[in-house]
């Protein structure tokens, strides 16, 4: 039985952080030479159980046995030097050196107490050429492509004589050719008999690289199944927690029954670009009507409303306010134009967190609020007082600083923020991600309320019942371009998987789909 | 809907590798060009500019300079700045003036190791307290000032001229100024260090991605503290130089060096974000920076002008500016390919 | 994340204000550290508490507040103005040059002192713009940015004057650094103006908030619709106009305008009283009448020191451990 024993058993993995409990009874069994897809939500615990493998984290339960051994890293070195070495989403190298020292920093070869160059040089060039990559490794790193930045990761982690390498989200950043690349590397790794752990949201990938592959949803692992015994949609619909055909409308969720009254076009963005993430993302809102927008992570969802904001460039592409073409250079235009953007991350894009919560929540009115450069404070307390009633923010009171609130509050505040600018159209990402389950409702229904009354809302969510059940249509995004537009009377759960999985009907797409069927099977 | 042309999702052509090697060749190699075309044109322009005499008084002047600078090369390449180094100058000449009675020796090391005590004292607090580098050596600059005062009895403090201490700044071997080997000697034996031991190469990987090095294992704050260190001792060297060439410990002298070293390194082409930048560069940024001054009394002896020497702060933040948009230039540029 | 939803608001227990005190609240620190100061000198120094006593102070500072009134404006958005002390020294090196002028309008003694007032402090306005400019537009970091005018500034003013020492008697001039109205130093009167102002322009209009939107969260701001380009070059154009004034000041106390010396080491005693008034250099966070308190910290314990018999020597070292200890003890109690 040595034989099969796997490399890696983690079993009944628990992590608790405060007031939260990231992991239960997680489990993750890898076996050797093999290429092992690591998939979930946000939040389902993939990169708590990671880090926990690799020491960054310590675990609160369970246990870890690698190689035969039982083991408990204290650090990414330690674990390092243990076999086990970790490819970071960003490439977590020091741009401005070398290729090879970039290799062998830390463990420089010395020769009478000086590095040894030609040898580091040398014996780079050797460890790159393993995986037919040849290029200059005398050149700082930053001259490099960020695919070939990866492979040099890649070439640093195997340099350690690891026997399993964790990629986590390797190729977010890489564009086809790159990946093909970095795939090729994985397989001649896999051919030497490491195993490495894949993360990735872009399911081509993992059906064209992976042999098995581990779901993780709420902090569990959901299942683990061979790549070649699961379809795109069974994938998709584990990870959300869907069953296939599931009714359309449970009434989970704080929205209400029934279709807004929807009126004319506001707004209509037309095959926006932008470098890799946006490749002709489209979509279209009229007052009174609530858009979801859905994707997997990676889609380009937020990127896809922050260009709409005007918070980034595009590169190509238009979108019209009203029939008309509007070019926003910055939030602030897309804010007179009746705008209203609501983050997904409170905590970098919201909330300023040494201001007290009245400032917060007038800080995009302040200009209609102001005479002669003066706040005027009875005006803004007026608006504060009302809002926090009629939201129900928890708050000692306006003067309190945001950051002191709960994540519900403070999205609350930021919501409220919008809202007392009386926008034609608001933004919401993620609008409840992170807040507990009473103020999440109450959200839900104050969303939907304001459809009612005429407002635009295009709503991005990774919730599949917060979609289906607030949205009167869903726009789904995959890999930065608009792939399906479901209307009202065809928005299920499936029918939105369906379209996050598969997308569009492509030659292109098909042909890589067969691909990664043929090495899957292979 | 999606009706991407295809091309679009080719892969793109990346530019990126031949316009980063053109800048960081412009921004390595840039200033080295900028020092030769201004010695080409002091040649040709001015009679006895390359005179032995000439260079030995712009290198004896500029080698306190130059030993400061290099030891905020290495500050700034970990991201970090040194603001303390024009007092602690001050500091160590006070001191050198007052041992000097006991030879050059003594009068050397001493001051040098005062200026590492302070150095360490800087990188002590920075990493162990963890309060930002520009706070501590601002305190530094003004406790070292205070020490120095103290030390001097609030006026400079001749040198004895009784031992050789004075040889260490007016004396001449072979020909060659002292200060200027030991200007010379400090940037070699830096040069080799940054690019030849595992302490160099912590520094530019600690200043090029901080998180990076940690997770890699290196010794983050053992090499901030050690650069700090570096930074006080090359200070404290700098201001024994000062003692010796001017006889005398100048407990007021040192301001506003802390800065001009600064532009000197920028000018340099070394990143004030840390992680990248050259030894040698710094020592061209010094002597450009330097030459303008020894320039201008050149033309003003022609007589063809009148500039006052008042303008060659004027034309040194002038340099300043010009590289500095000049580099960001190149860095966005680098960035957005 | 993880305790998002596990924070209970905190209940209300706030010792309320009068509200000219404007950001007290969070130097609390700073303040009781003065009291305690004054508390001492009471106890211990005699001849304390007298008139003299009260304006040597005051008229030591008054030029630092003014400037360290801008630094803090400028740190509150999270960068750092260098330049401070060479543009006082251009303002200085332009007003007696005005004055002194024979050429019509300048020649009128009114006109001229009017416009000796009004063009340097427009000028160092100018150059504060400048540096805005640099970090705004060009993207570079305010350190380096404001290094330049650091060096060149200073260069100007010396090429202004030529290196030399203007001297003069101009009462009319003067006054703004000799004048007593009521007794009161009118320079000491300028700085209470000076702090009231942006205390209450911190407080209460839309441009303070906007600093501190800025400093505390830039991408947010911009988001939310707040210019923070137009910010950033506003607080580097205040910081110059200020710098502008207290070099007036300056010069007008000396009766003469060297620029070598006018302003030195300001940018440095101007961002330690920053720090020690409570303002973090990080950004975010600011209070005017705090900057003015530390101002008034690193004073007294120079004048304790002083008067009981301790070098001045000495005092810049215990002046480096209070701003040490006071950055620390703020950072401790954020954490």
């Amino acid at each position: 039985m040595e034989q099969v024993e796997p490399l890696l058993r983690m079993e009944g993995i628990t992590k608790t952080f405060p007031g939260a409990i990231a992991l239960q009874d997680a489990s993750l069994t890898v076996g050797r030479a093999e290429v092992h897809a690591l998939v979930g939500q946000n939040g389902a615990g993939k990169s708590t159980l990671i880090k926990i493998l690799t020491g960054a984290y310590r675990r609160d339960g369970g246990t870890i046995i690698f190689d035969g051994r039982q083991v408990d890293f204290h650090s990414p070195q330690q674990a390092q030097a243990n076999g086990v070495s970790t490819i970071y989403q960003e490439v977590n190298l020091v741009p401005f050196r070398s290729v090879s020292e970039n290799i062998f920093m830390g463990r420089e070869p010395r020769r009478y107490g000086l590095i040894d160059r030609r040898r580091m040089n040398a014996d780079s060039a050797a460890l790159l050429a393993r995986f037919r990559i040849h290029i200059d490794v005398t050149q700082p790193l930053l001259t490099f492509n960020v695919a070939t930045q990866q492979m040099v990761a890649v070439a640093r982690a195997v340099s350690f004589q690891s026997k399993l390498v964790v990629m986590d989200e390797p190729t977010s950043s890489l564009d086809e050719r790159e990946v093909a690349t970095l795939f090729e590397v994985i397989r001649q790794l896999k051919s030497e008999g490491v195993s490495v752990i894949f993360v990735s949201h872009r399911l081509d990938e993992l059906y064209a690289v992976c042999d098995r592959v581990t779901i993780m949803r709420d902090g569990r692992t959901v299942e683990s199944r061979p790549m070649s015994e699961i379809t795109k949609l069974e994938l998709v619909a584990s990870m959300l927690g869907k069953e296939l055909g599931e009714v359309r409308r449970s009434g989970a969720t704080g929205f209400g029954e029934g279709v807004h009254h929807a009126e004319e076009q506001l707004l209509d963005a037309r095959d926006l670009q932008r470098d890799r993430v946006l490749q002709g993302a489209s979509l279209s809102v009229r007052a009174g009507e609530i858009v979801g927008l859905a994707g997997l992570l990676g889609s380009g969802r937020t990127e896809t409303a922050r260009a709409v904001f005007g918070a980034d460039p595009v590169q190509a592409g238009e979108v019209l306010m009203d029939g008309k073409t509007v070019r926003f250079k910055s939030p602030r235009d897309a804010i007179r134009a009746g705008l209203g953007f609501c983050t997904e991350d409170r905590k970098t894009e919201g909330i300023i967190p040494h201001m007290s919560v009245r400032e917060n929540l007038t800080l995009a009115l302040l200009p209609t609020l102001t005479r002669y450069g003066i706040v005027q404070r009875d005006k803004q307390q007026v608006i504060v007082d009302n809002f926090i009633k009629r939201l129900g923010i928890k708050t000692s009171g306006p003067d309190q600083k945001i950051r002191e609130l709960s994540g519900g509050n403070q999205q609350k505040v930021l919501l409220a923020r919008w809202l007392c600018m009386n926008p034609r159209l608001l933004i919401l990402d993620e609008p409840t991600r992170g807040i507990d389950v009473g103020a999440k409702g109450e959200i839900q229904s104050l969303i939907n309320e304001l459809a009612d009354q005429g407002l635009g809302v295009l709503m991005i969510s990774s919730e599949i019942e917060e979609l289906t059940e607030g949205s009167d249509r869903i726009v789904v995004l995959r890999d930065g371009k608009t792939v399906a537009e479901l209307p009202h009377e065809e928005v299920t759960q499936s029918a939105i998987m369906d379209a996050m999985a598969h997308g569009p009907e492509n030659p292109a797409e098909a042909g890589s789909v067969a691909v990664a069927g043929g090495g899957a099977g292979g | 809907m999606a009706t991407v042309p295809a091309s679009s999702s080719a892969p793109r052509v990346r530019q990126a590798t031949n316009l980063a090697r053109a800048a960081s060749l412009l921004q390595r190699q840039g200033v080295l060009i900028a020092l030769a075309l201004l010695i080409l044109f002091g040649a040709l322009r001015y009679e006895g500019f390359l005179s032995p005499y000439n260079i030995s008084t712009v290198l004896r002047y500029n080698s306190m300079f130059g030993l400061i600078a290099l030891g905020m090369t290495f500050v700034i390449m970990t991201g970090g700045i040194d603001l303390s180094v024009g007092s602690v100058a001050a500091l160590a000449s006070v001191v050198a003036a007052l041992l000097s009675p006991y030879g050059m020796l003594v009068g050397v090391l001493v001051p040098v190791l005062v200026g590492m005590l302070v150095g360490f004292t800087n990188g002590w607090i920075i990493t162990r307290l963890n309060i930002l580098p520009f706070i501590v050596t601002l305190a530094m600059l003004l406790a070292a000032r205070g020490l120095a005062l103290i030390f001097a009895n609030n006026t400079s403090v001749g040198v004895s001229y009784e031992t050789d201490f004075t040889y260490f700044g007016k004396g001449d071997f072979f020909g060659v100024p002292i200060p200027a080997l030991v200007l010379f000697a400090a940037f070699i034996l830096g040069s080799v260090m940054l690019s030849f031991t595992r302490f160099g190469r912590h520094v530019l990987a600690v200043g090029g991605n901080e998180e990076a090095s940690r997770l890699m294992g290196l010794p983050v704050e053992r090499t901030k503290i050690a650069v700090y260190t570096l930074s006080g001792a090359l200070a404290g060297l700098a201001g024994v130089i000062l003692a010796a060439q001017f006889g005398a410990g100048q407990p007021t002298e040192g301001l506003g060096w802390e800065l001009s070293s600064i532009a000197s390194v920028v000018v340099g082409g070394t990143l004030l974000t840390g992680g990248m930048g050259s030894v040698g560069a710094t020592l061209a940024g010094v002597l450009l920076l330097g030459l303008i001054f020894n320039i201008l009394n050149f033309e003003n002896g022609r007589g063809s002008i009148s500039l006052s020497a008042y303008w060659q702060s004027v034309i040194r933040g002038s340099f300043l500016l010009v590289v500095v948009l000049l580099q960001n230039r190149l860095t966005r540029r680098d960035q957005r390919s | 994340m993880a305790n998002a939803d596990t924070t209970v608001p905190r209940p209300t227990r706030r010792i309320v204000m009068p509200s000219w005190v404007g950001g007290v609240g969070q130097t609390y620190g700073a303040l009781i550290a003065l009291l305690l100061l004054i508390l001492f000198n009471l106890i211990f120094t005699s001849n304390f508490v007298t008139e003299q006593t009260l304006y040597v102070n005051l008229t030591q500072v008054a030029t630092v507040v003014i400037v360290a009134t801008g630094m803090t404006l400028v740190i509150a958005t999270g960068g750092i103005d260098l330049s401070v002390g060479s543009l006082m020294a251009i303002a200085g090196a332009l007003a007696p040059i005005i004055f002194l002028s024979k050429i019509p309008p300048f020649s009128d003694p009114f006109v001229g002192n009017v416009l000796a007032f009004i063009i340097p402090v427009l000028v160092a306005g100018v150059f504060g713009l400048f540096n805005g400019t640099l970090v705004t537009r060009f993207k570079i970091q305010p350190i380096i940015a404001t290094l330049v005018l650091f060096i060149a500034g200073r260069g100007i003013a010396q090429v202004i004057t030529n290196g030399n020492l203007q001297a003069f008697t101009n009462p009319g001039f003067q006054y703004i650094g000799l004048g007593r109205p009521l007794g009161i130093p009118l320079q000491v009167i300028l700085m209470l103006a000076i702090v009231a102002l942006f205390a209450w322009i911190m407080r209460v209009t839309i441009f303070g908030r906007y600093v501190l939107a800025v400093g505390g969260n830039e991408s947010a701001a911009r988001l939310a619709g707040v210019p923070v380009s137009w910010v950033k070059l506003a607080v580097y154009g205040i910081s110059g106009l200020l710098s502008g004034i207290a070099g007036l000041i300056v010069i007008a106390r000396n009766a003469s305008s060297d620029a070598n010396l006018v302003g030195l080491d300001m940018e440095l005693d101007a961002i330690a009283a920053v720090a020690v008034g409570g303002t973090p250099l990080t950004g975010g966070r600011a209070t005017v009448v705090g900057t003015l308190i530390g101002a008034l910290i690193i004073q007294l314990i120079r004048y304790t020191l002083l008067v009981h018999g301790v070098p001045d020597a000495a005092a810049r070292v215990v002046k480096a451990a209070i701003i040490l200890l006071a950055v620390y003890v703020q950072r401790q109690r954020r954490s």
